[in-house]
């Protein structure tokens, strides 16, 4: 049981933050509204870099991921590092466009930024929809994981692990917003950053050295150490990955909405440092682990369970519970940031947008914390005994929000033509001809959908946008005179 | 309008150190053929070289990048 307490700590610490920060929301001359769902566009550097990677790294880089590496070899970690440069994109192309649009337009929300480019109610209805399944699909597959790992690290039950985790998320999440969020995803980082180090080092000196590993690999498994795995990991299929964990990344709601919070010039820049060297060391280390671990504890028939056995069977119990807090923090800082985008999704872009347009402060503040822990619950019932079309959703949760936002992101921001015709046409041609690739398994010469689709999709985007009217010259100013 | 052009330029240089970075990457992947005995580090040179030193490359790249070329702009 003495695994069990850094994660106690751990999540006592999660709880403690989002207590602190609960004050700030309630000052007079706070916006309620910008300081919950944006942290007031407070974060620093560190924070936001961290922030970012957290979000974006959730249960399959910890767990998932170093389980494929297991069974196919370098060839998976040296797919796996194709993530390395999504930090410096992301902020490189949006950040500053979007910080200073944002702030132009007092949005919060990446709905906030479709709404204002677009200045179409159906755009806004669609893109919020959509935004609300694919979160909520991802939330429930991540608590589910999250319980699993729990369950098999302390032997508690599934139903315990449960309550538990999702208790702590939802608490700090309701309690503290965006800035509870964002900090405790920081802290979150940290410890995926120290855990996967700690798990590193010991399967390194464990294995007699890195060479001595690989030697021993050589000799049972030549073909893991090459690029294509033998043949196991085909080149189209490797580099549409440039696509479906690199370039599209852009059309991620939960990793753009990060760069309208971010304090000034400096904290971005320092962001874009710090994000690509912690992105590329973790993604490194975690998937060389799942290789390393064939050589140490060969024979696993089941890939996910590698890394949690790796770390019970090497490390001292408590080390091993400050591990077993990497997948989990991974896990947390995932599901943190979906519920609280839900809840902005909710109350910010439908309720205030069509029900409400007028609320007095104090219904904002009892609305917006009653959201978020009615998601909260939902997703915990959901958890409970997963639907089968959840985990489906979640399968399509990534491609499915890249080929619905992408372009009316990417294209709406450096295309002064856009306008909701294209718009709508992309995001419902998108999401549509995804699912019907995914579903009949149509393939593209072994490539992976995402990327057929994002090239169509961009076509009906400029065909929309010519059949429909410019866009008014507010918008031109809003949005180009930066 | 002053901001938009370096908003652009600092897009551009973002876009080539991406194309760099998988250039990098390619290469020593794909074109670059390693015996197999020929370890770096105790890893596979190809390995190496793509994915450990690209990290370290891209790493000072967009350090040098963000220094020389990204400006400190008003965002309100």
């Amino acid at each position: 049981m003495l695994i069990l307490l850094p994660i106690i700590i751990y999540l006592c610490v999660m709880l403690g933050v989002a207590w602190k920060v609960n004050e700030i929301k309630h000052r007079d001359d706070v916006n309620f509204m910008e300081e919950y769902f944006i942290g007031s566009r407070n974060m620093g550097g560190f924070v936001l870099a961290m922030t970012i990677i957290a979000t974006y790294i959730g249960a399959s880089s910890f767990i998932g991921g170093p389980g494929v590496a297991y069974k196919l070899g370098l060839g998976w970690v040296l797919l796996a590092c194709i993530q390395t440069p999504t930090a410096f994109l992301t902020l490189g192309i949006l950040g500053k466009r979007l910080a200073i649009i944002s702030r132009k337009i007092g949005g919060v929300t990446i709905t906030d930024l479709l709404r204002a480019r677009y200045k179409n109610d159906i755009v806004v209805i669609l893109g919020s929809v959509i935004m609300l399944i694919f979160f909520i699909g991802t939330i429930v597959a991540n608590f589910v994981g999250g319980a699993r790992l729990f369950e098999s690290v302390t032997g508690l039950p599934y139903i315990v692990g449960l309550i538990i985790f999702s208790f702590v998320i939802i608490t700090y999440t309701t309690i503290g917003g965006f800035r509870a969020v964002a900090l405790t995803d920081a802290i979150q980082g940290c410890v995926m950053l120290i855990a996967s180090g700690i798990l590193f080092f010991t399967i390194l000196k464990t294995g007699g050295g890195m060479e001595n590993i690989m030697r021993t690999i050589q000799q049972t498994n030549p073909q893991m150490l090459t690029p294509d795995s033998g043949g196991a990991i085909a080149k189209p299929f490797i580099l549409s990955f440039w696509m479906l964990v690199g370039v599209a990344i852009l059309g991620l709601p939960a990793t753009t909405v990060r760069c309208m919070g971010f304090k000034n010039s400096k904290s971005m820049h320092n962001a874009m440092i710090i994000g690509t060297s912690v992105v590329g060391v973790l993604m490194l280390i975690m998937h060389l682990i799942g290789v390393m671990g064939l050589a140490i504890s060969p024979g696993i028939t089941v890939g996910d369970k590698i890394i949690p056995s790796l770390a019970i069977n090497n490390l001292h119990p408590i080390l091993a519970g400050v591990f077993i807090g990497g997948p989990l923090a991974a896990i947390m800082s995932t599901v943190d940031s979906f519920l609280i985008l839900s809840s902005a999704t909710i109350v910010k872009d439908l309720y205030i947008n069509y029900i409400n347009p007028n609320p007095d402060d104090n219904k904002v503040k009892k609305i917006s914390l009653f959201t978020s822990l009615f998601i909260g619950l939902i997703v915990f019932f959901l958890s409970l005994n997963p639907p089968e079309l959840l985990v489906w959703i979640n399968l399509f949760a990534l491609a499915g929000q890249e080929s619905a936002f992408f372009c009316p992101i990417i294209l709406g921001l450096y295309w002064k033509r856009a306008n909701a015709v294209g718009a709508i046409s992309s995001m419902i041609f998108g999401v549509a001809s995804y699912i019907y690739f995914s579903v009949f398994k149509i393939n593209f010469s072994g490539m992976h959908q995402i990327v057929p689709v994002i090239f169509m999709s961009i076509i009906v985007f400029v065909i929309g946008s010519y059949l429909g009217e410019k866009p008014d010259d507010e918008t031109i100013d809003t949005f180009f005179n930066i | 309008m002053k901001n938009l052009k370096q908003l652009n330029k600092e897009a551009i240089i973002t876009c080539l150190l991406y194309f760099f970075y998988f250039a990098w990457w390619y290469y020593f992947a794909y074109i670059y053929k390693s015996g197999s005995n020929d370890f770096i580090f105790g890893l596979p040179s190809w390995f190496f070289y793509s994915c450990v030193l690209g990290l370290v490359i891209i790493n000072i790249l967009v350090f040098l990048a963000v220094k020389f070329f990204f400006k400190d702009i008003d965002l309100d």
